[in-house]
């Protein structure tokens, strides 16, 4: 047991394990490239599709379908499926494969908010005069800001510690240490692989948590962490 | 990437004959999938309803017990896994642990839930007729945390389901074995024949579940009539 601890420990200590194109630090960045590629994905599907349908006031068993079924596919499956496609190995399945599962929590909290926007709010904004799109730019979509920031912030999370899968389909990020290391038995490397992908799950939670934070006004903060996260158990990998 | 001229050979991604020549290895994925997602709930089950009871009714240790989970809940399988395989060795222990973490997780969250949201007024009268502590818990808080309860278990068994497929990267993965078999060996059938059996064991898991659900909680159903 401590040998691996030990193990894990000279890993980390030997810079030649910090840099170059298999180092620590690239391996990280292609991580969160392929991890805000993905979020960027998803958000342009899941963000006009439930501002649309919340705004319309619908689809609200379609939501629940798409996060009901995203939650019995697993993503490994869905994974391998793009990988044996024309897609290729590597970061592409990865990409993709992550961005489709990072869909509901952004669907779901972008379609509540902007149901949960007040009736009032609502009526006194075509009161004055506006249409159904001013009213959606300037009151509809500010108010529902906070559960959009909060389906990003879960989506965000879900698909940092997800994208660690591409390691298994020839793809890049940290999980290569995990899955390289446990292909040759060198265990010392997959438990510091496994601690650096923990160490950048429990970051991304907090920067973003904080920033989901940051960006709500104060007065809307304790409805936003009241409702927040209605997705929190969606697919976990 | 070179040009292919010659047409590759078929590999379609639905194939009966697949089926007809894998069934031994199809039937010992699915009942190791089965058996691992069942031993995972029971066990996870049995440590998270006398956790919850313990964090019931003191704010602070249920607090505790929901932001460490939460926090907790972030770590993928995959690294989970990883961590554990030095210590608990490649195979089924190392699975379930990890399995078991999960589903404890989502377990804990609902059931404090479910005890939190019991109705003050029927503790009330419950206390106004005598009821001692555990009377209290056992006959009226946990039936009415029930369907908070149930919810947990559907949602901690679909997950398992799709979660056992990563024990693959420790050797044990049940139907997830199967599908990486057959991305290493680019055959499609497999991966999608494997991919389909995972998600009817979560579907039929979760239909299942929401039935005994409903035949142990009778008195919601009533209500939703009335």
């Amino acid at each position: 047991m401590t040998e691996v601890l030990q193990a894990a420990l000279v890993w980390f200590n030997d810079p030649a394990n910090w840099t170059g194109s298999r180092g620590i630090l690239a391996r990280t960045g292609e991580h969160l490239t392929m991890s805000v590629l993905a979020v960027l994905l998803a958000s342009l599907v899941a963000l006009p599709l439930g501002v649309w349908l919340g705004h319309r006031r619908r689809g609200g068993t379609l939501t629940v379908l798409v996060a009901n079924a995203s939650r019995a596919l697993p993503t490994f499956a869905l994974l391998l499926i793009f990988a044996s496609t024309s897609l290729g190995f590597g970061n592409r399945p990865a990409v993709l494969a992550t961005a489709i599962f990072a869909i509901p929590p952004i669907l779901t909290n972008t379609h509540t908010g902007l149901l949960e926007v007040d009736a009032a709010a609502r009526d006194a904004a075509r009161g004055m005069g506006m249409t159904g799109l001013r009213s959606l730019a300037q009151v509809e979509i500010p108010l529902a800001l906070p559960m959009i920031a909060a389906g990003l912030r879960t989506a965000a999370v879900q698909v940092v510690a997800t994208v660690t899968l591409a390691a298994l389909v020839g793809g890049g990020g940290l999980g290569v240490y995990i899955v390289v290391g446990l292909g040759t038995r060198r265990f010392g490397e997959v438990l510091a692989g496994a601690l650096l992908v923990a160490a950048l799950c429990l970051i991304a939670e907090g920067v973003l948590g904080l920033t989901q934070r940051l960006m709500t006004p104060e007065a809307m903060r304790r409805y936003a962490t009241g409702q927040a996260d209605p997705d929190r158990s969606s697919s976990r990998v | 990437m070179p040009e292919v001229t010659a047409s590759p050979p078929a590999n379609p991604w639905l194939s009966w004959r697949y089926v007809e020549s894998n069934w031994g290895d199809l039937t010992v994925a699915v009942e190791q999938h089965v058996s691992l997602t069942a031993q995972t709930i029971a066990i996870a089950t049995l440590i998270a309803l006398p956790l919850a009871v313990l964090a019931h009714g003191r704010p602070r240790v249920a607090a505790l017990v929901l932001g460490v989970s939460g926090v907790l809940y972030t770590i993928p399988a995959l690294a989970l896994f990883a961590i554990l395989a030095p210590f608990t060795g490649i195979g089924r222990t190392t699975v379930l642990i990890g399995l078991v973490a999960y589903a404890l997780l989502v377990l804990v969250r609902n059931v404090l839930v479910g005890l939190e949201g019991v109705d003050p007024e029927v503790r009330d009268a419950a206390r106004g007729l005598g009821y001692g502590p555990v009377r209290m818990l056992l006959t009226v808080e946990l039936p009415n945390a029930l369907p908070a309860i149930v919810v947990g278990l559907r949602l901690a068994t679909v997950s398992t389901v799709a979660l056992v497929t990563i024990g693959i990267v420790v050797g044990f993965g049940g139907l997830g074995q199967l599908m990486f078999r057959g991305f290493n060996s680019s055959y499609r059938a497999e991966i999608m024949t494997a991919t389909l059996l995972t998600v009817a064991i979560a579907v039929v898991a979760d239909v299942l579940i929401l039935l005994a659900g409903r035949l142990a909680t009778p008195w919601t159903r009533s209500v939703r009539a009335g």
